[in-house]
């Protein structure tokens, strides 16, 4: 059997060169060095052991030994030649079986109490890097729960949280840089805000008022803004994936030192799109990165009648890219895992697959009551006791980078702020009419003027008609 | 087939020397020697638009199933891929809605697409992105994401193909406020409109046909300069008349000459009109015409129900409706899925005596 087998870099020493690291990079209980991440270790099943970790290290077609069975008959010298490359063969009548009998492991840097786990691997983050990211995560919690209630009184249309998924949100922004071009999906407004999208901004957007960068053209939370490489949301699922292969090639064709990174939730991977977008990253080798929110929720659909594979990850080797699967909830991990992947994608100019596994903990959307087909218990749980927030708020609290202090000047200060961006985002103006017929063309068509001058005319004709205050 | 350019002395009249010499690639284009005028095949005009264009802005590439190696599907891109390499002439897995996703990803980082689709009828897979995120981006992103992409290919009735393969899309794709839609005829309006096309910051949808492929032209010494460009927006005035209008556009514009033809030698003279571009479409000319005239009959080879013929007669209902002397007329495709057999195929489609016949009507001359 042909293993695809392609060592990476040393990630050390990469990581090192780009970014003028220290030596320390990595932090190990144990001092035998060894590169971080290889391609092998990523996806090997025995990658947390601390007793067998090392051991494996060399044996390269020990990635997945119970995908395969080796045979007795098997004649590694004799190979078949076919379209693709010369492969072994085996004339013992053996079926892949559907499933590993072990799923891919999670990987993950903080324990649920907010601890490091004993030889992790992970990239350290500052105090200050920290810090911010523990600050945007909250503030992250603090805009849902206020547009979300926005909602419920009337003031927006529409909402859609993150609830749950705050660490995947902002750990992921952190761990890219601003040159990186993002195509969301749309739960994952925390990177435009790490990337200084205001909450004014966000009001704006949500009112669809003059101030609106999208010009009242959109729905609420279909965000998007140029100067900070964020694709503006769109709604049909899974469009973003082949568009990231595309701009990953525009990248790659300009020889730019920076990658797409585009998100999915589990129920996306379903779209047609998700097959195409990533066999079609992999053929052009583009530097993408493909994260997948599994969050076991599509709407009322659960995962397990969604794809019966295990999960996102397994089939990242079926389009030959590299995968991971973290936990979505440690906001560590999840920075660890995108910045490699990250630096992968862009020196390596490939695509990389990361299924970050979480709950969505609200419901879809407003239009959604999942109380019709969950637990509430469940949904209470997931709240409670497997909140990224409060998980990541503990390792930082205790490294004595934060106090109950500054959470409470945090959140009220940020509760303040969002509930005056509201009130002026509703007394703003909205955008005037010549808005209805600009952008439909770079040059609007004489057929567009037309009518717009036609319209002008009727408004002025027949103002009873039209409400007072609006205006041309 | 790649002759050397020649050019005649014949040829005279207003061709000043520097013409000669601002055509640069003469190798792309072949050439058959009529007595005193060139001549081009849409192929070629398609292939040396592209190749043109390619080559004044780098950010130009080819996307399609097999458009590199195979050098086209319809031999549109030949010799492309030796010419700019694989990067910018790139053979793509076969998904429609893949690398229709991948153009508009890439239009949206700034490069310049141009796709291609076997044949429009299969774009049907890529719909969601040629309407949902091509046609609608700049509109949605308030002018932040535009999309410079093209989508071409041969749309409409081929020979003998069957109903997966003979749909005309013109309809569709022109009822989508953000796209352009453009439908070439002759080798002038090939080259011409694709230039536009591929210039244009918006996305625009170029239907092509493939029995016009291998049709050769006249084509004038302007239309094989570099940078000649035909406006979007404008019909062309094929042959004019002062008794009846016929609109029409590609294949059918042929079909519509050849019933001038005949209904000149019965007295009626018949103006034809090359629509050129559905969307946006040129009602200015197309009104005035019916003004002259008085009588209208629009021919397309699509299905009738809510096709460019319909658009056309409500425009002319709407706007000219004191100057029309007889009922406005439509010559459509049957409505029913393009058979195979090639009696029946025949019976499907629009032909010139069709075109003779609805003429007299509109001129009462026969019932």
């Amino acid at each position: 059997m042909a293993m695809w087998f392609a060592r990476s870099r040393n990630l050390v020493s990469i990581l090192r060169q780009n970014l003028g690291l220290s030596a320390t990079l990595i932090k190990r209980n144990h001092s035998s060095p060894r590169p971080v991440f290889t391609n092998y270790q990523l996806s090997s099943r025995v990658f947390l052991d601390p007793s067998t970790s090392f051991r494996h290290e060399s044996t390269a077609v020990e990635t997945q030994p119970d995908l395969v069975q080796q045979s007795d008959h098997e004649d590694d010298a004799q190979e078949l030649d076919f379209p693709g490359g010369k492969v072994g063969y085996t004339s013992e009548m053996k079926f892949i079986p559907e499933s590993s009998s072990r799923r891919i492991p999670c990987y993950r840097v903080l324990n649920e109490h907010g601890k490091i786990i004993s030889d992790s691997d992970f990239i350290p983050v500052s105090e200050k890097l920290a810090v911010r990211m523990y600050e945007q995560m909250a503030t992250l919690q603090v805009m849902d729960h206020i547009f979300y209630e926005a909602q419920r009184q009337g003031r927006i249309s529409f909402y859609l949280t993150s609830v749950g998924e705050e660490a995947i949100n902002i750990a992921s922004a952190a761990a890219l840089s601003p040159e990186d071009v993002v195509l969301p999906q749309y739960r994952e407004p925390g990177v435009l805000l790490w990337r200084g999208f205001t909450l004014e901004e966000f009001a704006n957007q949500c009112f669809g008022n003059k101030a609106d960068y999208g010009k009242g053209r959109q729905m609420p939370i279909h965000y998007g803004s140029n100067q900070h490489n964020y694709f503006t949301v769109s709604s049909p699922i899974a469009t973003q994936l082949p568009q990231a292969a595309g701009v990953g090639y525009a990248l790659k064709m300009e020889k730019k030192n920076a990658c797409a990174v585009t998100f999915i939730g589990d129920g996306g991977t379903s779209e047609g799109d998700f097959h195409a977008g990533l066999n079609f990253a992999a053929v052009m080798e583009a530097p993408v990165v493909f994260i997948c929110r599994n969050n076991g929720w599509a709407i009322s659909t659960h995962i397990s009648e969604q794809f019966r594979s295990d999960g996102i990850v397994v089939k990242g080797q079926a389009y030959g890219i590299r995968s991971i699967r973290v936990d979505g909830n440690d906001a560590l991990a999840v920075y660890s895992a995108v910045r490699s992947a990250r630096e992968m994608a862009v020196t390596e100019q490939r695509p990389v697959l990361i299924e970050a596994m979480t709950y969505r903990v609200g419901h879809h959307s407003t239009s959604d009551d999942s109380t019709k087909y969950r637990e509430a218990d469940e949904i209470q749980y997931w709240k409670m006791s497997r909140n990224p927030v409060n998980r990541f708020k503990k390792w930082v609290e205790d490294n004595g980078w934060w106090s109950e202090e500054d959470e409470s000047k945090l959140r009220s200060s940020t509760r303040k702020q969002l509930l005056q961006a509201i009130q002026a985002a509703e007394k703003w103006e909205k955008q005037p009419l010549t808005e209805l017929f600009n952008d439909v063309y770079d040059v609007k068509t004489k057929n567009l003027e037309e009518q717009e001058v036609g319209l002008k005319a009727l408004v002025e004709k027949q103002p009873q008609d039209y409400p007072t205050g609006f205006h041309i | 087939m790649w002759g050397i350019l020649r050019r005649s002395a014949v040829d005279g009249g207003g061709f000043s020397a520097s013409s000669l010499r601002r055509t640069r690639f003469s190798l792309v284009s072949a050439r058959s020697y009529a007595a005193g005028s060139k001549e081009m095949t849409v192929r070629d005009a398609l292939n040396s638009a592209i190749d043109e264009e390619m080559s004044a802005d780098p950010k130009v590439f080819v996307m399609g199933e097999e458009v590199g190696q195979y050098q086209g599907a319809y031999k549109i891109t030949k010799g492309l891929l030796e010419k700019y390499g694989p990067e910018r002439v790139y053979d793509t897995p076969i998904t429609e809605a893949g690398f229709t996703g991948i153009g508009v990803g890439a239009a949206y980082a700034g490069l310049k697409p141009v796709v291609e689709f076997m044949t429009f009828n299969f774009s049907m897979q890529a719909i969601d992105h040629i309407i949902n995120s091509a046609a609608k981006s700049n509109y949605m992103s308030a002018g932040q994401i535009n999309v410079p992409i093209a989508f071409r290919g041969p749309n409409g009735a081929a020979a003998g193909v069957g109903a997966q393969h003979s749909q005309c899309y013109a309809a569709w794709y022109a009822s989508v406020p953000g796209l352009k839609v453009l439908a070439p005829y002759s080798a002038e309006d090939a080259r011409g409109l694709l230039k536009a096309a591929i210039r244009d910051p918006d996305p625009v949808v170029f239907l092509e046909n493939e029995l016009l492929y291998g049709e050769s032209f006249p084509i004038s010494e302007e239309a094989l300069d570099s940078s000649f460009c035909l406006p979007i927006g404008k019909a062309k005035i094929e042959r004019e008349g002062k008794d009846v209008t016929i609109t029409t556009f590609s294949k059918m514009v042929g079909f519509a000459l050849k019933a001038a033809e005949k209904l000149a030698e019965e007295g009626i003279g018949a103006e034809v009109i090359n629509l050129r571009s559905i969307r946006p479409l040129d009602r200015a000319t197309i009104n005035a015409s019916v003004r002259k005239t008085s009588r209208l009959v629009t021919v397309e080879e699509g299905f009738p129900q809510h096709g460019v013929c319909a658009e056309i007669c409500a425009s002319v209902v709407e706007e000219s409706f004191s100057y029309l002397d007889a009922p406005v007329a439509r010559i459509a495709g049957a409505d029913v899925p393009m058979p195979y057999a090639a009696n029946l195929e025949r019976l499907a489609l629009p032909q010139v005596e069709d075109i003779v016949r609805a003429a007299k009507r509109a001129c009462y001359r026969s019932k």
